[in-house]
């Protein structure tokens, strides 16, 4: 393991590499202070810049950069003004926002870098011990296995990301597979449902899909209420006191050890990610906090940040595991990520450790470098940081808009594309306001070709689909998949029924 | 019936298409020799199309109860007249020239127009910095993206460069 870390030492620390993390740190967090854009935007603008650069340790060490910025950055803009510009800094606001408006947001934003940092070390360290294990337990993972643990993937981010409504998060997963089908796959050399149009001969381009699917989407929120977006007044009140006190330190010290550990777990597993830990995170320091502690959460406690920062900064690292040992995003950002990959020629999954150590070992050795820049950079930096969210909405929203445009421009040079990112960003819209989750459809997407490809491999080994019940591990996880599926309208059903129940009774 | 119901019958309809082309007309100019191998190029079309249908229709019906929506910072359909829906739609209405545009006017001068009509659309009316804060950036971008990163990017109009 230490010769490993050698290696990455090796590849990282070239002024090169170093100044790709400090710029994609440095871009992350302005961007992702930017209500509407998200990491996942952000890496999706990014990767065009991330193709050009060629090399691809080079190149996911600047998207790993942008992605612990985006995070923090997120977290800046919900504690000063309460616009989260990220879904798992939602849970920082609660207590952070309070903070601040109690004239303390200099504390709440030291005590938020500190909680990220070390939540992103610990994930770091986490992610360098358990990873080589959880990879040579997936060398053992066959066609028709990968093919099952896909399904698993897909089932579980629709049972998390559907929150009681799985089948339209199972539909959506649908809809996004099925897009992935058009266009000429790698199978067949065949187009398949172009509809004759030539412009989809390669079918749709995931940029263009990950930017209407969510950068479009919030940017006509943003212009249909303006009250979601608090920026333009310029005055996030005195920012000033960055010193946290030594009751403070000592009482937030094991949320943080142990909000890390929790947080990194929570990330490996396929669907729950950043947001779920964040918000796991502070409904079990607020549970377990003692009672007079607990009237004091949502009211601006110090616990109250420091337990959604390090549990999200930590699954961030934690998702990154299913991605490089198995090939597996987690979550949407990591799915993203997974495209770069491909579109850089590195394979993510089992191999990847053995055929090139050092992209394995670079991205672990950028993270420790991402969360120590973002620390040293952020602390002075905090004062001036808060001054883009100052930017008139007037101008922010058509400046969000033509970076949508530029993403998916930039890379394909094709103007078709920009109506196609402008028709389905419509579509999207129009899904987000009947509430259908928009996530699964893009991690369906990305994963399709991935999961046909193995399934037809498991289907042309076995000739036919004999590999469910003649492979037990394929088997067991297809099970699994249908347990996820199935278990939150289970649970759901049987709460009602209880409910009702009560109601008759009474 | 509510607009998810509604998307649920749009998204019903579209795979009905797509399935009638997976099971009935994609496999018929499959090679003889490919039609003996156990996978074909609508096996997993076919897979595919059979959940779409079964999940829409779970929709459609109202099999599985929804939660209440609860979620206040969400935008609430039975208000839609509260909302600034004429700018969002004037705003995509930009976006779309600004896809006609990019080639025949070159990327400068339709990013400095798309900025500026996209800033007095949402109400800005201080000319002069928004045709600055435009042009800045539209240049900025421009030289960003072709001379530092190399991706080419038609600066001027096509009739300045002879096509």
């Amino acid at each position: 393991m230490l010769e490993g870390l050698l290696v990455g030492l090796q590849t990282a620390f070239t002024f090169t590499n170093i100044m790709m993390v400090i710029g994609g740190c440095l871009i992350g967090t302005f961007i992702g202070m930017l209500p509407g854009l998200g990491p996942m935007s952000i890496i999706a603008i990014m990767i065009p810049v991330a193709i050009t650069i060629g090399d691809p340790s080079t190149a996911l060490i600047l998207l790993a950069g942008v992605y612990y910025g985006a995070v923090f950055g997120g977290s800046t803009s919900s504690i000063l003004i309460n616009a989260p510009g990220v879904a798992s800094t939602v849970a920082t606001s609660f207590d952070g926002y309070p903070m601040a408006r109690s004239g303390k947001a200099g504390k709440a934003l030291t005590i938020a870098a500190i909680s990220s940092f070390a939540g992103g070390t610990i994930g770091a360290i986490l992610l360098a011990v358990f990873a080589p294990a959880l990879a040579s337990v997936a060398l053992l993972f066959h066609s028709s296995e990968y093919f099952a643990l896909m399904v698993v993937g897909l089932s579980a981010i629709a049972a998390f990301a559907g929150t009681g409504q799985v089948s339209k998060a199972l539909l959506m997963t649908f809809v996004g597979l099925m897009m992935a089908t058009v266009g000429e796959g790698v199978l067949f050399n065949m187009p398949r449902f172009t509809m004759g149009i030539m412009d989809l001969q390669s079918g749709f381009g995931f940029i263009t899909l990950a930017m209407a699917m969510f950068a479009l989407p919030e940017a006509i929120y943003l212009v249909l209420d303006p009250k979601r977006s608090k920026t333009g007044d310029g005055d996030s009140g005195e920012i000033k006191d960055l010193r946290i006190t030594r009751e403070e330190a000592r009482s937030i010290a094991p949320v943080i050890g142990r909000q890390s550990i929790q947080g990194f777990f929570i990330g490996v597993l396929p669907g729950a990610g950043a947001t779920i830990a964040s918000f796991l995170g502070y409904a079990v320091e607020r549970n377990i906090a003692p009672k007079e502690e607990q009237a004091q959460f949502g009211k601006g406690a110090p616990k109250g940040i420091a337990a959604p920062e390090s549990a999200n900064n930590a699954a961030c690292t934690g998702s990154f595991v299913p991605l490089l040992t198995l090939g597996i995003p987690g979550a949407g950002t990591t799915a993203i990520l997974l495209g770069a990959l491909i579109a850089l020629n590195v394979s993510p999954g089992p191999r990847l450790m053995i055929d090139e150590p050092q992209i394995f070992r670079a991205v672990i050795i950028s993270m420790y470098l991402g969360n120590l820049v973002l620390l040293i950079l952020n602390l002075p930096l905090i004062p001036y940081i808060a001054k883009v969210l100052a930017v008139p909405r007037n101008y922010l929203i058509p400046f969000i808009l033509f970076f949508t445009l530029m993403g998916a421009y930039i890379g394909q040079n094709n103007a078709t594309e920009l109506l196609i990112l402008v028709g389905f960003g419509v579509c999207a819209t129009m899904l987000r306001f009947a509430d259908y989750p928009l996530a699964p459809l893009l991690i369906g997407f990305i994963l399709g070709p991935l999961l046909e490809y193995n399934f037809s491999r498991a289907m042309q080994r076995y000739d036919g689909v004999g590999f469910i019940w003649e492979r037990p591990m394929t088997l067991a996880l297809l099970i699994l998949a249908l347990i996820l599926v199935i278990l939150p309208s289970y649970r759901q059903r049987r709460a009602r029924a209880r409910a009702e129940g009560v109601a008759d009774g009474d | 019936m509510a607009i998810d119901r509604w998307i649920a019958f749009v998204i019903l309809s579209l795979c009905i298409v797509y399935g009638y082309s997976a099971y009935f007309t994609m496999d018929d100019l499959l090679p003889p020799i490919m039609q003996r191998r156990p996978i074909w190029p609508s096996t997993f079309p076919k897979v595919l199309v059979a959940g779409g249908i079964l999940f829409s229709l779970i929709i459609l019906l109202g099999l599985e109860k929804g939660p209440e929506k609860k979620d206040a910072a969400d935008i609430n359909l039975s208000r839609i007249g509260d909302y600034n829906y004429g700018q969002a739609v004037l705003l995509l209405g930009l976006m779309v020239a600004y896809a006609l545009l990019l080639r025949p006017l070159g990327f400068i001068a339709s990013t400095f127009l798309f900025l500026t009509v996209g800033s007095f659309i949402l109400g800005e009316r201080r000319y002069i910095t928004m045709a600055i804060v435009s042009a800045i950036a539209a240049g900025f971008v421009w030289y960003l993206v072709d001379s530092v990163l190399g991706i080419f990017l038609r600066p001027l109009p096509m009739f300045m460069t002879g096509g």
